[in-house]
């Protein structure tokens, strides 16, 4: 072979090389920057001095899935003269991502109580400009101030629900200890391939937690320890961990006893024949109560349209319009009266909250020992 | 470039040693342009993000989750060596070999079986193969949940023959089978490539020459397919090592396996470092494995 | 079509045999499917329940906007990112068996590392390359990153199927096309083409297929109020799987079969001859 060829052919490949390279570095070193940006925070500090009412350009929502119905949003967009768009998610976690790499181009997001913490740790959602949402004022008082978000600048609650048990009253009867024994207890041993747990590490080592009589927030390494051995030795008795169809495995009759989300059960509970046939309830020890809520990503392309639909879904009808379509719990004060009954008896009902109002937590972010959750639970199932 | 290399070389027809190196290059250069659009495009789309990846594998997790990249350290591959890791490993591989070798057992009667019809059925039979793959694969998760539940078909099946109610739904024996109707088609395909191009006069002339129908398969028909044996075995192995929606799904999740451990860091856990080590070293493997494993099967052609 | 002599069909028990084999592996394959069809019609809320026959379903599908507007998207990135995949897939499986050129081995190993990827890693790996390249160039993400990260897969599945097809094949044949006064694009057209037709086929429905089911890498790459059908899925069965998404999966199945039909169609009528 001619060397011409051959030093044009290096000459080739040296150039790829080398433009390879120059890809790499500008992409790290671009990392770098995000990371600055990341920990820095963009947003946090802008109050966005939108009017009431205000728009300026179209809404982007980013919801879980069928947590607001299509029309009612139509129905905003309509009223003032916007479109608005929902693009879906189905955890927290890969919500988180797609914010924090920035450009994401959603206004509004609705993240769990935790993730709040998260996200304003993390400079990745902006403080509320609270003179643009008067209707803020009907939040009921057990939702102000919650832990996550202790000065209530950064986001107000969507929804919420509670964490427990669910179960099916003609295979267990009525006489059951309204306890986490149920699950990890002896009696359980009775309904061995019958029960599930959620597929969640904090839900599930919370419960384990709880059952123990500590905080489901733990960071204890100790107690974590008791709770993963717990969650593994009740491991035999599962049917399954499961999260996204445990309520309908319990009335399909696949399972007997079911950790669920509440909203979940009471939803499924109502399709059945005989709804009365189940209960639900939070264990005496306690649970966890979750709340989902309303923010505003760091850079958010429209935040006065987003601060406008906040305002507008506390409104007492839109709220009520909210929870009659969901079938969760509503934090609009103003909403309550407006609820269909029978979402309202569930709600309010003492039967559900065992321990009292004091025994539920939420869930809050751990910072470092998260990882140590997440390691607890792959050892727990083993 | 010489003039000479721009000629096509029918043109010319005489092969002078300046020729052939001139056809030589140009053949060369001809490659390299066809390569080019998918070489460039995953330099960019691919490579240059996976540099991205590998170079958080070194960075650390912060209290929030994120990623800091500064003080770059080796921690995330020491992680690596703990017993959990090696236990899901391990685990995961044997359930994909496992799923792989179902699947070339289904395949390859099938595939050879479409071989052997004509054009037009043949393109029939692959459309039917692939059809039921164009719903959502969430939902053909969900309907074997209703197949495998205890008052499910499979389960009143069982009870006709005698054996009474059995639930397959969450067993190991369950992902096993969820894993093998997803990637199926993945062996079939090349596999069907491979077989139908095959001569068929090769396999009846060792017939003739007195081979049985088992020596005449070994030693005509499986080498002559090795191809597509190899590309679908690794096109099975390697997304069953990493399935994690298929055995959460049927498996109700009881044992942790690799795609989920994996999910898992750069989910639930948020380390995304231990994530990117994760993975880097996966594919490494992977990689070292299916350059070796296709390089021996092309010389046993 | 095929140059050489196709495998003669095999007679007697061993026939059977593989009569029997493909029939069970079809009736494995449309289990599933028909219990699916069955239950979309099911006037029950949870499927697995039969509650008497109802169109509710599709008539709750079709007043559903988001459900078929991310229908509509995903059929479009499924038939962009396919048609791309399939030409630089193809392209690359020629260059790699048929030609020695510089670089040839990393770009061999650079193209199994798509299939090798865990789902989750390309996904991260790409929002995050994504994430900085807007940093530059200034673009949202949506229908363009989604439909760049299924061709960046795509091509990979592309060319290992191409590539079954081709190895060992003789390229003699277009050599001696080419002695014949055939161009390059002729003996390509006229004998490599329909050579690799299967393959290429084959490498097509796998791309169309994976890009239709992508879960994971979608929704890390999405952006403001791009949803795709799966990733609407994905949010809804943590609701519960109800008949609903049965009916979406039968449309989808429907439009997707009526896709390929068109294409299979199409490409009969151009080529003149059945593939």
């Amino acid at each position: 072979m001619p060397t011409t060829s051959r030093n044009l052919g290096r000459h080739r490949a040296r150039w790829l090389l080398l433009l390879a390279v120059l890809a790499l570095l500008a992409s790290a070193c671009g990392s770098d920057d995000d990371n600055g940006d990341a920990g820095g925070g963009n947003g946090g500090e802008t109050a966005s001095g939108c009017e009431v009412g205000e728009t300026d350009g179209d809404l982007a929502l980013y919801n879980w899935a069928e947590y607001i119905d299509p029309e009612h949003l139509d129905a905003f967009a309509a009223e003032f003269g916007i479109s608005a768009t929902m693009t879906t998610y189905e955890s927290n976690e890969t919500m988180l991502p797609t914010i924090t790499a920035g450009n994401a181009g959603y206004d509004v997001i609705v993240p769990s109580d935790y993730m709040v913490g998260i996200m304003i740790d993390g400079g990745f959602i902006q403080k509320l400009d609270f003179d643009a949402i008067p209707n803020a004022s009907n939040l009921s008082d057990d939702f102000r101030n919650p832990s996550y978000d202790p000065t209530q600048e950064y986001s107000l609650p969507y929804q919420w629900g509670y964490t427990g048990l669910a179960v099916n009253t003609a295979e267990v009867g009525t006489d059951f200890p309204r306890s986490w024994d149920v699950v990890f207890g002896d009696f359980a041993n009775d309904y061995a391939g019958k029960i599930t747990l959620l597929n969640d590490p904090r839900e599930t080592l919370g419960a384990a937690l709880k059952a123990l009589g500590y905080s489901l927030n733990t960071t204890d390494q100790d107690e974590l320890n008791q709770a993963r051995d717990l969650v593994g030795a009740a491991k035999g008795n599962l049917l399954a961990f499961n999260t996204d169809s445990s309520d309908e495995l319990l009335t399909s009759g696949e399972s007997v006893i079911a950790h669920v989300y509440s909203g979940d059960a009471f939803t499924q509970f109502l399709e059945t024949d005989d709804p009365s046939q189940y209960v639900f309830f939070v264990p005496e020890e306690g649970g966890t109560r979750w709340v989902d809520n309303m923010a505003i990503p760091f850079d958010a392309p429209h935040p006065c349209t987003a601060h406008t639909f906040i305002n507008w879904l506390y409104d007492a009808d839109q709220g009520a319009a909210l929870s009659n379509w969901n079938y969760y719990g509503t934090p609009n004060k103003a909403s309550i009266d407006l609820l269909d009954e029978e979402l309202n008896e569930f709600l309010t009902s003492p039967d559900v909250l065992v321990g009292g109002p004091d025994s539920v937590e939420s869930i809050a972010d751990t910072g470092d020992f998260e990882t140590n959750y997440a390691d607890a639970f792959t050892e727990a199932k083993g | 470039m010489t003039a000479l290399s721009r000629r096509a070389p029918a043109e010319d027809g005489i092969a002078t040693p300046e020729f052939e190196a001139a056809h030589e290059r140009q053949k060369r250069w001809r490659g390299f342009l066809m390569a080019l659009p998918a070489y460039a495009y995953l330099l960019l789309f691919f490579a240059v993000p996976l540099g991205i990846v590998v170079v958080y594998s070194f960075g650390t997790r912060t209290r929030f989750g994120t990623t800091e990249l500064s003080g770059w350290n080796l921690e995330s591959y020491e992680k690596l060596g703990r017993d959990l890791v090696q236990q899901v490993l391990f685990r995961s591989i044997w359930l994909a070999l496992l799923t792989t070798v179902i699947c070339l057992v289904i395949a390859y009667p099938f595939a050879y079986y479409m071989a052997t019809r004509s054009a037009r059925v043949r393109n029939l039979m692959l459309v039917f193969v692939m059809i039921p793959f164009w719903t959502n694969f969430l939902v053909r998760n969900y309907a074997w949940y209703v197949i495998l539940g205890t008052d499910g078909p499979f389960s009143r099946v069982a009870e006709f023959l005698g054996f009474g109610p059995t639930r397959l739904l969450f067993t190991q024996s369950a992902v096993v089978m969820g894993l093998v109707y997803g990637f199926l088609p993945f062996m079939i395909l090349p596999l069907y490539a491979a077989i139908e191009r095959i001569d068929g006069r090769l396999l009846e002339a060792s017939r003739d020459l007195g081979a049985t129908g088992y020596q005449s398969f070994r030693r005509v028909l499986l080498p002559l397919s090795m191809p597509g044996v190899i590309a679908g075995s690794i096109l099975v192995f390697i997304p069953s090592l990493g399935a994690y929606v298929t055995p959460d799904i049927l498996g109700g999740a009881k044992t942790t396996l690799l795609g989920s451990y994996i999910v898992t860091q750069f989910l639930s856990a948020r380390d995304f470092p231990f994530g990117a080590a994760l993975s880097t070293v996966l594919m490494a493997l992977m990689l070292a494995a299916t350059i070796v494993y296709f390089r021996r099967g092309g010389r046993t052609l | 079509m095929s140059t050489s002599a196709g495998i003669t069909e095999p007679r007697g028990w061993f026939r059977r045999v593989l009569q029997a084999n493909a029939w069970l592996v079809y009736a494995f394959f449309y289990l599933p499917i028909v219990l699916l069809v069955i239950y979309s019609f099911s006037d029950n809320r949870n499927v697995g329940v039969w509650g008497g026959a109802t169109l509710d379903w599709y008539r709750e599908f079709a007043n559903d906007e988001p459900i078929k507007t991310a229908l509509g998207n995903s059929l479009k990135i499924a038939a962009a990112s396919t048609t791309v995949s399939v030409v630089l897939g193809t392209m690359a499986a020629l260059a790699l068996e048929r030609y020695k050129f510089r670089g040839r081995g990393f770009f061999d190993a650079l193209l199994y590392l798509p299939v090798i990827i865990p789902d989750v890693t390309m996904a991260v790996m790409m929002l995050l390359f994504f994430a900085e390249a807007a940093k530059i160039l200034g673009f949202s993400r949506g229908f363009s990153t989604i439909t760049l990260s299924h061709i960046a897969f795509s091509i990979s599945f592309v060319s290992i199927v191409v590539r079954a097809r081709l190895a060992g094949t003789d390229e003699k044949l277009e050599e001696a096309a080419m002695d014949l006064y055939a161009s390059r694009w002729q003996a390509f057209r006229y004998v490599t083409l329909p050579t690799i037709m299967p393959g290429v086929l084959g490498g097509g429905l796998l791309a169309l297929t994976l890009s239709l089911d992508d879960v994971v890498i979608t929704q890390f790459v999405t952006g403001g109020g791009w949803n795709t059908l799966p990733v609407y899925v994905f949010g809804l069965i943590r609701k519960g799987v109800t008949p609903l998404i049965n009916a979406v999966s039968v449309v989808m199945l429907v439009a997707s079969t009526v896709l390929v039909g068109l294409s299979l169609l199409a490409q009969r009528i151009r080529g003149g001859e059945p593939v």
